[in-house]
């Protein structure tokens, strides 16, 4: 198990660019305080995270949830989903029966533009 | 008459079949002791009083069709028609705003009722309102709400514990006899303690989560807060079962055994023989030593009653911590995504796409929530995914296996604190999120193994409530609640039991709680 032990000690320790790579790919805007705070907050919680590699694993599946339950379906029976006016209510920005999103292709500005 | 907030909801429902007194005069009566003694306690979100006195109304015309109707109609009723409920502000209510203790739910009104909240309807408990709680239910203190902390009807001063903080506190305080909470990695288990109350974390998959603000979907559960065992125990009644617009909700039965727990002497006799585990990493780390004491008294106590404990490993515990702040995080990653500013929830709006994800994100989430996010993005993202997420899944079976390998031994259940300390001062471990995150360390591995647990009042330390915690294997939360009972009664007489929240009468006039400057 050296290498896991290489790879959790070599990745525990975040630049101020490593957070905002991170904070990016979050969608999170961040401050620049807000910044500095996180990169000692998470470097402090990333060392809590090489004890991990104490533990030989190679040989252990992974557990991703503790029910054993397989195939859940239910009969495929039509059914009557929220009216659209009760989706749209909570919506900033609707217009015409759907959610308004700003364009995202170059050159449009209306709801139609994408 | 004896003042109604006082009594168990039991008792309470016991009181309205007979007719002598009504959902409605039981409805004021909580939303009474809300208005006197929640300023300085802040355990709720939403109390209002027309949609309680409408659904209060409503139980109080069940009752007297099926008064009309005959015995055999009124003993068809459930215990708790007409009983007062708590919601954690995490559970969906047709109508009513629903925020997730988050700025970026503010104002967002939930289009439908959480499966829980239609089991309520059914059997026609009356929902009071929702309470407070850690943002997306991330934190141990309730201190993460955008709305501001809670404080405990204990000592004002210090917090309730959380993440379901503002349920918790409130039953404690009478505001409620029953309230429902949450719990991912302890946010059941760790209030109750704190508040000398009985909270139950239900298997994974007893409860269907359909209508529930999501954290970590693999850990998060729902379950029952009651000042007594056998409340605690009615409530799961009416929300555990299968639901199938929760997959992962099991298809087990839901006994009815739950509604007719033993009383005094034959739950105590229900103790004799039992095999009682006590893991001893549970009382290694941090642990407060008077704390500790009295979980030994309970332990002797459960031991004069005839079960028999001894002492056993859970050898992986300490690894439970650096599990949990891999994969709550990776799962909250995901699941917070849709936190967008368009479909619903506050927006930022004006700028391209990018821009207003980042600004709607940036300015809606709290501290912590960020805090998570990000390391839950870093856990998953592109090189670190197998060093990080899938290791803890690994390490997440070997914590399994100690559990699994001890109940296959013939455990009846496993015995340890709920929480290492007891209350602490508002503020102190705002700073030092791993110093916080230890205060989930006896209750999280649970939560990682999918398994029920339940806390249970066993004494005060420093005047303040600890936390006995049993743990069973899945699905065991009728075998839990009756051991709890059997404790529950052979302490019956104790002094501690007879005590009210002791700065509960201090509570409407003090300011509302704050968070230190």
């Amino acid at each position: 198990m050296v290498s896991s032990v290489g790879i959790i000690a070599s990745v525990a320790s975040l630049s101020r660019s490593d957070v905002e790579h991170v904070a990016h790919l979050a969608r999170l805007g961040l401050t620049a305080a807000e910044i500095d705070r996180l990169e000692g907050q998470l470097n402090h919680i990333l060392e809590q995270y090489e004890k991990l590699a104490e533990l030989d694993t190679s040989d252990i599946p992974p557990t991703a949830q503790t029910i054993e339950l397989e195939n859940i379906l239910r009969d495929d029976v039509p059914a009557p989903s929220l009216p659209v006016d009760a989706v749209l209510a909570n919506a900033p920005e609707h217009d015409g029966g759907l959610f308004v999103v700003p364009a995202i292709l170059g050159g449009a500005t209306g709801p139609e533009g994408s | 008459m004896t003042d109604l907030t006082r009594l168990t909801a039991l008792d309470m429902g016991m009181l309205l079949r007979t007719a002598e007194t009504s959902a409605r005069e039981l409805a004021l009566a909580h939303l009474a002791e809300i208005e006197r003694t929640d300023r300085g306690i802040h355990a709720w979100l939403t109390a209002e009083p027309l949609p309680a006195l409408a659904q209060a109304d409503a139980a109080d015309e069940r009752l007297a069709r099926a008064r009309r109707d005959g015995p055999k109609a009124l003993g068809a009723l459930h215990p708790l028609l007409g009983v007062p409920v708590a919601l954690k502000d995490l559970v969906s209510v047709n109508g009513g705003q629903c925020t997730a203790g988050s700025r970026i739910l503010e104002g967002y009104i939930a289009p439908y009722d959480a499966h829980i909240t239609e089991r309520i309807r059914d059997v026609g408990a009356v929902v009071l309102g929702k309470t407070n709680m850690d943002e997306f239910a991330m934190g141990s203190s309730t201190e993460h709400s955008a709305f501001g902390p809670t404080a405990n009807p204990w000592d004002l001063s210090t917090v309730p514990g959380g993440s379901s903080g503002g349920s918790a506190a409130a039953v404690a305080a009478y505001h409620a006899p029953l309230g429902l909470g949450t719990d991912t990695g302890g946010s059941i288990r760790q209030p109750a303690a704190l508040c000398g109350i009985v909270g139950l974390k239900t298997t994974y998959g007893r409860v269907s989560r359909y209508g529930i603000v999501a954290f970590a979907s693999s850990l998060d559960q729902i379950g029952p807060f009651g000042r007594d065992v056998a409340d605690a125990a009615a409530l799961l009644h009416v929300v555990a079962g299968r639901d199938e617009r929760d997959s992962t909700s099991a298809p087990v039965p839901v006994p009815d055994e739950l509604l007719v727990l033993p009383r005094d002497d034959d739950a105590a006799a229900g103790l004799r023989g039992k095999r009682l585990g006590l893991p001893r990493e549970y009382f290694v780390r941090g642990i407060d030593p008077d704390l500790e004491r009295r979980i030994h008294e309970a332990v002797a106590v459960l031991e004069s009653a005839g079960a028999t404990v001894e002492e056993v490993s859970l050898p992986h515990t300490d690894y439970g911590l650096a599990t949990y702040y891999i994969v709550a995080p990776a799962e909250a990653s995901a699941n917070l995504a849709r936190y967008d500013g368009i479909r619903y929830g506050q927006a930022v709006r004006g700028g391209d796409v990018l821009a207003n994800y980042l600004a709607t994100r940036g300015g809606g989430f709290g501290a912590e929530v960020k805090r998570r996010i990000m390391l839950g993005t870093y856990a998953l993202s592109a090189g670190y995914y197998d060093a990080f997420y899938v290791k803890a899944l690994k390490v997440r079976t070997l914590i399994k296996r100690d559990f699994d390998t001890l109940f296959a031994a013939g455990f009846d259940a496993l015995v340890a604190p709920t929480s290492p300390s007891v209350a602490f001062p508002i503020g102190a471990r705002l700073e030092d999120p791993v110093q916080m995150y230890l205060s989930d360390a006896c209750t999280l591995p649970v939560n990682i193994a999918g398994l029920p647990g339940l806390s249970i009042p066993c004494g005060l330390s420093g005047g303040l409530p600890v936390g006995l915690q049993l743990i069973g294997p899945a699905w065991s939360e009728l075998e839990l609640l009756r051991l709890a009972r059997g404790y529950e009664a052979l302490t019956a007489d104790a002094s501690w039991r007879r005590l009210e929240p002791t700065q509960l009468a201090l509570a409407g006039n003090a300011p509302p709680p704050v968070l230190p400057a």
